[in-house]
């Protein structure tokens, strides 16, 4: 078992004990729940929206050379300076080297996943210099030195006693717990940050090949103000962002709302073609785009799990998945949590090292259903099971798997198992789940049901 | 060889596997779409209504379940009536709005220093005032909507940086729906695209501390639209 595997499950074995957090996740995820079926009813035929927004993800993922050459065509003819980062480590270098260049003495950010992909602020930091979170969640995770818990609410898994207690500490200033008023200590505080900072760095929900711009998606207005104070605007993106039209935002923008936050459309929705252009007065003096590759395009050459480049990251498969819910975002140890980041892991990370989040689900499909492309989640996750299987088989597996086969084809073997079954069943009870249980890592947690004495098949041959 | 030229050598190379059709899984075909796929949003997003009047209703129906106001005002005169009610409730001190049609015949009944981001302006006094007025590309029924431009709106700035947002509108911008605002978007811009294009859906909101909404995170509390 990986080290990782080993402290997912110990990690699980103490969050599924803890019935406050539970609790304080049932509680968020309840009225998400409420909010998300009224804007899905609201829609005249959503099953045709996602099936619309699946093929045009389709589309754009399997012409995606061509839809990347237009976009950053485009971005550049509006004097967007675009770099290709192959890894994690180009993009750190590229970003840090930007930054450098202009000798920025601080920096302000708005929440983006695919930084946290890549570990941008440890690598900004060990340079130098001062990054400050300025979306509220991703600020309040940042002052506790935590990764996001959620992909879209990083700091669900927090009261906000606990969050006025960080303030306190952290900022010397918390009036009280009433989240208006925290949220009003962090508006004072960001304020003269976005007017400070040198450099604004984003991330961004969708690149619109067509006319060459990228849509960030957000509520509070964070990123409308990085992308329009700093000097400078570097902008972070995954090479899956795109869609081939303008117009497929019409479809996109209140399909990610609606699944990801169950709102009819997110607070602020903003497309940036390039820096300032001739006659505007304000906006960054240079805009530039890191398009990442980091292991995507290898997911990419993996045509039955393609799909999972879809992702529009909107956290719909988090918030239904009874697993996320009881073992927690920080639980898995990876960027990307919840059944698409147990998919997605894998392909980022190494199969071996991380096939244990395939492993760690019900297959229940409640994931795959309410995913707004369309992503085959549940499905993905039986096929890493079976590849990491078929890249390192378990002798002991296997010798398990032939021995049941042999005895189930044999109507005299399977008899005789039955009869040992039934007699071997009470001698097993004192050590079920003991390090005597050969089988403890199932009967710790499981009681199989008694072994009749009579079968059905034994009991209906007697009443012929 | 570039990066650049590596990434797309090997997403050509991925490329060249054909990957399954969306929801071709387990046998179940959808009915086909039209092409490109989207161009039947308008059948599938919520419903608009039929006419002008349906639009408004929906307009102020989304405005007050987004906590925004909207006024649906009869004339320019009413437009300053309303923009002074605005002031003397707010307190006003200071404005901030950019030159434009309705800007330069609404605001000066306001009676206060005024600073404009259609030139260039100092950011810290911008951040002092406690009103941006702008004008709007257009207002879309379905989701109460603002769509705004950096060169429509007076930059990017005076639409987020001051706690309150008043949008002058006529009645002619209101759309019905997304495809109509991004329909305007092209008609409008055409090849000589502003370089900020940003739907303003209510104040500036945040649920990031125990999904308990709270209005003015970092933009505005306020939004305002007055039309007439």
């Amino acid at each position: 078992m990986s080290a990782f595997a080993t402290q997912f499950k110990e990690q699980a074995r103490v969050m599924t004990r803890d019935l406050r957090h539970r609790q304080l996740i049932r509680t968020a995820l309840r009225s998400y729940e409420i909010a998300r079926d009224k804007r899905k009813a609201a829609f005249q035929d959503w099953p045709a929206a996602r099936q619309a927004a699946a093929e045009t993800k389709w589309e754009a993922v399997n012409h995606l050379d061509q839809y990347l050459v237009e976009f950053a065509t485009k971005l550049e003819s509006h004097g967007t300076k675009v770099h290709w980062a192959g890894t994690g480590a180009q993009a750190r270098d590229i970003i840090v080297g930007i930054v450098r260049d202009r000798k920025a003495r601080s920096i302000i950010k708005s929440k983006a996943m695919t930084a946290e992909e890549i570990h941008l602020n440890e690598a900004l930091e060990h340079a130098g210099f001062d990054v400050v979170e300025s979306d509220l969640g991703e600020f309040i995770v940042q002052l506790r030195h935590e990764p996001p818990y959620h992909i879209v609410f990083p700091s669900m898994h927090l009261t906000r006693g606990e969050i006025r207690e960080l303030f306190q500490r952290e900022l010397g200033d918390a009036p009280s717990d009433n989240p208006e008023e925290l949220t009003m200590v962090v508006r004072r505080v960001m304020r003269q940050k976005y007017i400070a900072a040198d450099v604004g760095i984003t991330g961004a929900n969708f690149a619109i090949a067509e006319t060459g711009m990228i849509s960030i998606t957000e509520n509070e207005g964070n990123a409308r103000l990085t992308a329009a104070l700093p000097k400078t605007m570097i902008t972070l993106l995954g090479i899956e962002k795109i869609l081939p039209r303008l117009d497929d935002l019409a479809l996109f923008l209140p399909m990610l709302a609606t699944a990801g936050a169950g709102q009819p459309l997110t607070g602020y929705n903003t497309l940036y073609g390039g820096p300032r252009q001739p006659g505007e007065c304000d906006g960054p003096e240079e805009f530039h785009v890191v398009l990442l590759d980091n292991h995507r395009t290898a997911l990419l050459a993996d045509a039955e799990q393609r799909d999972v480049l879809h992702c529009i990251r909107c956290g719909a498969c988090l918030n239904v998945c009874p697993i996320f819910r009881n073992v927690g975002g920080h639980t898995y140890g990876t960027t990307y949590s919840g059944p698409i980041g147990s998919v997605l892991t894998p392909h980022l990370r190494g199969l071996q090292d991380w096939k244990h989040l395939s492993f760690a689900s019900s297959l229940c499909g409640a994931c795959t259903e309410a995913c707004p492309v369309k992503i085959d989640l549940h499905h993905h996750l039986l096929q890493n099971r079976r590849n990491a299987s078929e890249q390192k088989p378990s002798f002991l597996e296997r010798l398990a798997h032939r021995a049941f086969a042999v005895i189930a084809n044999s109507t005299a073997l399977w008899s005789i198992g039955k009869k040992l079954g039934w007699l071997a069943q009470p001698l097993q009870r004192p050590i079920k789940g003991t390090v005597l249980d050969p089988a403890r890592a199932w009967t710790k947690t499981r009681d199989l049901a008694p072994i009749a004495r009579e079968s059905f098949k034994d009991w209906w041959k007697k009443r012929q | 060889m570039t990066e650049r030229e590596n990434i797309l050598a090997r997403v050509r190379e991925a490329l060249k596997t054909q990957a399954p059709l969306p929801g071709s899984h387990d046998g179940i075909h959808a009915p086909p779409l039209p092409q490109p796929p989207v161009a039947g949003a308008r059948q599938w997003l919520p419903a608009v209504g039929k006419d002008f009047n349906d639009w408004v209703e929906l307009f102020g129906k989304n405005a007050v379940e987004l906590k925004a106001d909207f006024q649906m005002l009869n004339s320019a005169g009413e437009m300053r009536r309303a923009l002074v009610r605005l002031r003397d409730a707010g307190g006003w001190k200071r404005a901030a709005c950019h030159s434009g049609m309705l800007p330069d015949a609404i605001c000066p009944i306001l009676d206060l220093p005024l600073l404009r981001t259609d030139r260039p302006y100092d950011v810290h006094a911008l951040e002092a005032c406690d009103v941006g007025i702008s004008e709007c590309d257009a207002l879309i029924a379905q989701t109460g909507s603002v769509l705004v431009t950096s060169r429509s709106a007076g930059g990017r700035a005076l639409s987020v940086l001051p706690p309150h947002h008043v949008v002058l509108a006529q009645r002619d911008q209101l759309v019905p729906d997304l495809p109509a605002a991004f329909d305007l978007v092209k008609k409008k811009y055409a090849d000589n695209y502003p370089s900020m294009i940003s739907f303003i859906t209510g104040p500036s909101r945040t649920g990031d501390i125990e999904r308990i909404l709270v209005l003015g995170a970092h933009g505005p509390k306020k939004l305002t639209v007055l039309c007439f």
